[in-house]
């Protein structure tokens, strides 16, 4: 029931993107398609989950048994960039396939504030193991639903006439703030 | 290009956050008000400066293959400095910023400036490119929490322009009114620049 909470909380009333503005430039960036916007989605799930789980990891077995927490932001960073960097040789020789699918979108993790902040906001909320792993998945599926919704309406969106200064990135804010705003419909079921 | 120039660079022509639209994860989030947004751009504008300083001096004697990991070193040194500073003096918007006091590391603006200038230029030039950079970022999150706090809150830099209970468009201080209240100011801003 506790990770019941956990889940749909972090999908849908505190939205990782909508809510806590994490994650924003990939939001942006990689949303013109349906498709692509899956697979970026697919990759963060993916890293998000592994990272959350090392840096657990790490903080409560090293940076708190040696009273080092004030490295944690140096100790994250790096342990992110690497592992990254990590994923990508292991997929590329294990399976080629998945790799061709989720490839180009690894380097753009590692600068992912997203996956740092997941990481850092399940230390100060003091979860367990399964609540890290629980919030991780919620977290990145949440990811996942904000920008495959915020993909469909922008296909949608290039078909609109627009008024001239608003073209381009104004009106996707805009379209942003108000899938925000319905997603702040969701506030108070949990 | 003249120093002059230089330095309105990042705050008009290049500004990070209105017309290169990168470092926006913390310009949306932390400009609940005008306070919390000149904290934030101020902690970067620091961070941008110092870190364009060390990484300007060490230009030479790094490998360029493994130039990435030691900016990110660099940079994220000065953020736990700026964040203990923090914590120590200004624990009430340490608070207020949370977990975009350690994303400064991840702030694009920075390791932006790193890879595209600092690595290329002296130092007294990477101090102004920081500097402006950083007013640049600065101007723009304290002018999105400005309005969001008018707009949201009646009230600016603490001080109430209305009395208490007015009504005042709360969706504003919420998340949604980032995004909307961005969009405008950007909207804006390239028209004023197209009429230029």
């Amino acid at each position: 029931m506790e990770y019941l909470i956990i889940l749909i909380s972090a999908i849908f009333v505190n939205n990782i993107v909508l809510a806590k503005f994490l994650g924003i430039c990939p939001f942006f960036g990689v949303s013109t398609r349906v498709s692509v916007a899956a697979g970026m989605a697919g990759a963060v799930t993916f890293v998000m989950v592994l990272a959350t789980v090392v840096t657990f990891l790490l903080q409560r077995f090293v940076l708190d048994p040696f009273n080092i927490g004030y490295m944690q932001t140096i100790v994250f960073i790096l342990v992110i960039a690497s592992l990254v960097q990590m994923v990508e040789m292991v997929l590329k020789k294990v399976s080629p396939s998945l790799y061709q699918a989720l490839g180009i979108f690894l380097p753009l993790i590692t600068t992912n504030c997203a996956v740092l902040g997941i990481a850092i906001l399940t230390i100060q909320n003091d979860y367990n193991l399964i609540g890290a792993v629980v919030f991780s998945i919620a977290n990145a599926l949440g990811f996942g639903l904000a920008i495959i919704i915020f993909a469909g309406l922008r296909e949608h969106l290039e078909m609109v006439n627009v008024p001239k200064g608003m073209k381009g990135f104004p009106i996707s804010l805009v379209t942003a703030g108000l899938l925000a705003l319905a997603f702040m419909g969701f506030a108070g079921i949990v | 290009m003249s120093r002059i120039k230089l330095f309105t660079n990042g705050i008009i022509r290049e500004n990070p956050v209105l017309v290169l639209l990168i470092g926006l994860c913390p310009t949306l989030a932390v400009s609940t008000s005008a306070i919390n947004g000149l904290g934030m751009g101020a902690a970067t504008t620091f961070v941008l400066t110092m870190s364009n300083i060390v990484i300007s001096s060490i230009k030479n004697v790094v490998p360029s293959k493994v130039r990435i990991p030691i900016f990110i070193v660099v940079i994220a040194g000065f953020v736990t400095i700026v964040q203990m500073t923090m914590e120590a003096f200004v624990p009430a918007l340490y608070e207020a910023l949370g977990v975009f006091v350690p994303l400064i590391v991840f702030n694009c603006i920075i390791l932006a400036r790193a890879e595209a200038f600092a690595q290329k230029n002296t130092v007294l030039n990477s101090i102004i490119d920081g500097l402006g950079m950083g007013i640049g970022f600065t101007l723009a999150i304290t002018l999105l929490g400005s309005i969001r706090e008018i707009l949201g809150n009646g009230s600016i830099f603490g001080q109430r322009l209305v009395s208490a209970d007015a009504n005042t468009i709360l969706v504003f201080i919420l998340s949604p009114g980032a995004f909307i209240a961005l969009g405008y100011i950007i909207a804006v801003f390239n028209q004023l620049r197209k009429a230029k």
